[in-house]
């Protein structure tokens, strides 16, 4: 995705204007208020400015977040210039002048050209018939405002310095969307079959956009065949998208603008193909779906029951094969029976397959029941980096959805362990409730206007904690299991996950229907965490031993950057698209914490990118997750190419094993220099006395396994580690033999699991019995994150460990029995970790098939011939 | 292991039926037209007990030993009906594995549910032939893994 690249100058013109746009403070101006006068004020024609409100994503969005407000500003600038009105212009065209406002002349003019611009801005939006969509439509309603164009001469403008970098926002993709089509006012409604007032859905012709989107997220896809519409659109030519949307005002130049840029705008949503979801259902559209449900079920709360909705989906007359394939898509639950939600995403299939889509072979994420209207505000908060300004937009967006839960809880209904993860990501980086691992960007909104407030501040002291426990886990792992660099990330992220469970989703909410939402995040997050873990290892083996470089290199890419962060943060807080591309522009520039949290979410399950498939169970896999990796990794990587700064190199699938202890070493580090640097932030750094004496016995255990570098090959590294580490102290025959035999249970044939259960590992049970429900799992991952705790402390208390062991034989003898026991205990506690991990993966993959893409799973591993995989099926 | 499954009707024709060697279908659907008859057997023979405490399934259908190089595995047949007298044949491998009764049941539970499933689409006509797309459904997964990962769907549980 393209970056923007903005100078000082015209960075902060931009803030000014922004501000100035801005009058409700809410970060998100509509698109007909003052923007539009300021832009007509720009003296651009009519149909260049509806260009660039297109380019920059406003009007998709309905309104201008931070970068897409940026962004036009940008194209003005570009478009004044008189270079060619293109998305990539913004950044390859140099020493581009300000943009230039002057002030309308009649103010009576500019007030009734608003007011025209403002009046084709809503025909181009919806459809006369529907009324305004109510989430967007809110926002644009109550930042509407005629005023007079205030003066913005040139004359205060500076010449622009050369460009600083800044942080890369891009622009959201041109929302050269069927969605946006659909919204055009249509000529022809005789052939539409629907009772009712209906919206008008693309011409076929604007359709050829889209494929490439969709190619990007169903590969099945085939671009979709000219095909009648459902409503007729015959008087609409095929050929240009935008002639259809504005006849009138479209010269002949700027349509081969218009063409141009939307191809670019494809090729961006190609390279991206991120957040715009081809399939994600507008506010209008649903709207009209909702409509539609009442004609057949008064009670929204209501069913449809199949024959009535068969009687209304045959006269979309497609085929009846395509419309049980839809029904089979869209009756998420199977029942026979079309709820509300389950009905528009019906609607919606039927309405894309009209219009010459192909069907998904599974029901797009941002069409299952409960997460239609949401997915963006999952975005958004992962995103936005401000507690209270995250709770202040969750619990108005909630409070549409949930009206009785307050919003945490209901953020966590609904976002599951994304949303979690992201905070506890945050958490895990400042360690500190207040603080959020951010600079800048006080919190705007106020407390009292956000009922979450207080539990979600509440929530914070325990994510900490948990992630105290997940650290001290990840490096005893670490330590001691110096495992392959997959199967090790997994594990530890997975045992964060596991954490997570316990603090939070388990006290959320009793009696709401959790059990969708939760496992459904939970995939793409653990996948992205492990991403991210990745990233880092990428960055630590650049220096890989010294915690001291790794500082100093944050140190001073924070410092160089330092304004730029806030601005990128400001933006986050504006707009959670810009920063989800922002990330894959530039994952490395503020440093590697908010690279986390970015990574995290840049690729979060509302992306197109294929979900990444589910970790293997079976620890013996290691192969199937650097596969895994691989496949994510080009996703990400493809998107960075604007990156201004030095992208880290690619991670190799297998690092050696001395890496692995890497991010254990890096992360208190981390979090020390994101403390100090992050200024504006109160800040106390919790009292971790464990954790001093972990960074220590992490360096001697790195220093161990880096002797241990060229058995990377080995089957069991870890077994060889810890044998090692005796055989050069002396005499731990029994530790290694222990711990080999642990490794081997933990590590083998599931059916062998229950015979290697220790005192600690729970009671080896049938994997169905206890996969019956979550609850089920709960109460053991509640006693796994204690016992972790138990152990944390335990192996706190030992005296952190003499480099110079060589000397003292008694020492080392200690020393040795020390390690022994706790390898034992880690041990029993991978192994126990692990089996919980699998029963979890597996109890997801059976309850939630739909969420693993089976498309891009692999099927070396998953698939064997049948003679062969006898045996390992049946356990 | 299931290499074939089959949904007849009640008339006995076949609503789906779906090998997952594809190569020797016909073998397969030789077959399972064979233990058709161990299960009209089986059920008039159980049309005699109690019909509402019936059970469903219905065993061990027809073991066969093939020694053809193709496919020198020792095939089983299973069978279960339904109380609309759908059948559903399972034709499995039990060359390397033994596998328990508990385990088929169980499998063909969850082919009665996917069925069920099927039977709940408005769009489809009792006694159409299952198109290929819904087979997915049928065990519960999506299309594009049919042929592949479909019969091992139920073994998988």
């Amino acid at each position: 995705m393209e970056g923007l690249t903005l100078s000082d100058a015209e960075q902060k013109y931009y803030a000014d204007l922004f501000s100035y746009c801005d009058i409700d403070s809410t970060k998100k101006v509509a698109a007909n208020g003052r923007v539009l006068e300021l832009f007509r004020a720009a003296q651009l024609p009519h149909d260049v400015v509806l260009q660039i409100m297109e380019l920059c994503g406003a009007t998709r969005l309905g309104y201008f977040g931070r970068s897409q407000f940026y962004i036009a500003l940008k194209l003005v600038a570009v478009a004044q210039s008189g270079f060619p009105l293109r998305v990539e212009s913004i950044n390859t065209v140099k020493d581009l002048p300000l943009p230039r406002f002057v002030a309308s002349k009649n103010e009576q003019e500019s007030r009734h050209a608003a007011s025209y611009s403002s009046d084709s801005e809503n025909q181009g939006s919806y459809s006369g018939v529907i009324p305004p969509p109510p989430g967007r439509g809110q926002v644009k309603k109550g930042s509407i405002s005629h005023d007079t164009v205030q003066p913005r001469t040139s004359a205060d403008q500076q010449e622009p310095a050369s460009p600083v970098v800044s942080p890369q926002q891009s622009p959201p993709t041109s929302p050269h969307t069927w969605r946006k089509h659909g919204r055009h006012p249509s000529g022809g409604n005789n052939e539409r079959p629907l009772a009712g007032p209906g919206p008008f859905w693309s011409p076929f012709g604007e359709a050829q956009s889209v494929p490439s989107a969709g190619d990007a997220v169903w590969s099945g896809h085939s671009p979709p065949p000219p095909q009648e519409n459902w409503v007729s659109f015959a008087d609409t030519p095929p050929t240009s998208a935008l002639l259809t949307m504005h006849p009138a005002s479209v010269q002949d130049q700027t349509t081969v603008r218009t063409v141009a840029s939307a191809t670019t705008a494809n090729e961006i949503r190609r390279q991206s193909s991120s957040y715009d979801d081809p399939w994600k259902i507008t506010d209008e559209q649903r709207q009209y779906y909702v409509n539609q449900f009442k004609t057949i079920q008064p009670d929204l709360n209501g069913f449809i029951p199949g024959s009535a909705a068969k009687e209304f989906f045959t006269k979309s007359k497609l085929p009846i094969l395509e419309l049980s394939h839809i029904w089979e898509l869209s009756d998420f639950d199977k029942d026979g029976a079309l709820t509300l939600d389950e009905f528009c995403a019906a609607f919606h299939l039927v309405v894309a397959r009209k219009n010459g889509y192909d069907l998904p072979e599974k029901l797009p994420e941002s069409l299952m029941p409960k997460l239609i209207d949401l997915e963006d505000s999952a975005v958004l908060s992962l995103e936005r980096p401000d507690p209270l300004q995250l709770c202040a937009r969750d619990s108005k967006r909630f409070s549409e959805s949930i009206p009785n839960h307050n919003c945490c809880e209901g953020s966590g209904v609904q976002f599951g362990p994304k949303f979690r993860i992201s905070l506890f990501l945050i958490a895990g980086v400042g360690d500190q409730p207040g603080e959020v691992g951010y600079s800048g960007s006080p919190a705007e909104a106020p407390p009292s206007k956000s009922p979450s407030m207080p539990s979600l501040n509440q929530t914070w002291p325990e994510l900490n904690q948990s992630s105290e426990v997940s650290k001290l886990l990840f490096s005893f792992i670490n330590i001691n299991f110096v495992k392959q660099w997959e199967t090790f990330s997994e594990r530890s992220s997975s045992s964060q996950t596991l954490t997570q469970f316990d603090s939070n989703i388990a006290p959320a909410d009793p009696d709401t229907a959790i059990v969708h939402p939760v496992p459904i995040r939970m995939t793409p997050s653990k996948i992205h965490m492990q991403e991210m873990e990745l990233k880092r290892a990428g960055s630590d083996h650049t220096n890989p031993t010294s915690p001291l470089l790794v500082k100093t290199s944050d140190l001073t890419e924070e410092n160089k950057i330092n304004s730029s962060v806030k601005f990128a943060s400001g933006n986050t807080v504006a707009d959670g698209y810009s920063s989800s591309d922002s990330f894959t522009s530039d994952p490395e520039q503020i440093g590697n914490n908010v690279t986390r949290q970015r990574s995290h979410s840049g690729t979060s399950p509302d992306n197109t990118a294929p979900p990444p498939p589910p970790p293997r169970p079976q620890p013996s896999h290691s192969r199937s997750s650097s596969l895994d990796m691989n496949r994510t990794f080009p996703v990400t990587t493809g998107q960075q190419q604007a990156g201004v700064v030095a992208h880290p190199p690619a991670v190799p699938p297998r690092p050696q094993p001395s890496q692995a202890p890497g991010p254990v070493v890096h992360r208190p580090v981390d979090a020390d220099g994101l403390m100090t640097h992050t200024s504006t932030s109160p800040q106390q750094i919790p009292e971790q006395p464990n954790f001093a004496d972990f960074s220590q016995f992490e360096v001697f255990a790195a220093s161990n396994v880096n002797e241990e570098q060229d058995d990377e090959t080995e089957k069991h590294p870890e077994v060889l580690t810890v044998e090692k580490a005796s055989d050069s102290a002396g005499s731990l025959r029994v530790a290694k033999t222990e711990s080999k035999i642990e490794e081997k249970t933990a590590a083998g044939a599931p059916a062998n699991v229950s015979k290697g259960t220790t005192p600690l590992a729970p009671p080896p049970k049938p994997v169905r019995r206890r996969l019956k429900s979550e609850d089920e799992l709960r109460p053991e991952v509640d006693e796994h994150t204690q016992k972790t705790g138990v152990l944390a402390a335990v192996l706190a208390s030992q005296p952190s460990i003499p480099r110079s062991v060589g000397k003292d034989k008694k020492a080392i003898q200690a020393s040795i029995r020390r390690n022994k026991e706790t390898n034992t205990v880690l041990a029993r506690l991978n192994s126990e970790l692990q089996q919980q991990l699998k029963v979890i993966w597996m109890f997801l993959r059976r309850e939630f098939p739909w969420k693993f893409n089976w498309n891009n799973f692999d099927h070396s591993l998953t698939y064997k011939p049948i003679a062969v995989n006898c045996e390992h099926t049946h356990f | 292991m299931a290499v074939c499954v089959a949904v007849i009707a009640k008339e006995n024709y076949p609503l789906y039926i779906r090998s997952v060697p594809t190569e020797n279908e016909l073998k397969f659907h030789y077959m399972v037209h064979t233990s058709l008859d161990v299960v009209d057997e089986k059920i008039s023979a159980m049309g005699k007990a109690l019909v509402d405490q019936r059970e469903l399934y219905l065993g061990l259908l027809y073991p066969t030993e093939d020694y053809k190089v193709t496919f020198p595995n020792q095939l089983c047949s299973y069978g279960y009906v339904t109380n609309s007298r759908v059948k559903f044949v399972m034709v499995v491998d039990s060359s390397n594995t033994a596998l328990r009764d508990n385990e088929i049941r169980s499998m063909f539970r969850k082919l009665h549910n996917s069925y069920t499933d099927v039977m709940c689409n408005p769009f489809y006509n009792p006694g159409d032939r299952i198109q290929s797309r819904w087979a997915a459904a049928l065990l519960g997964l999506p299309p594009s893994l049919c042929s592949s990962a479909l019969l091992k769907g139920t073994v998988l549980r």
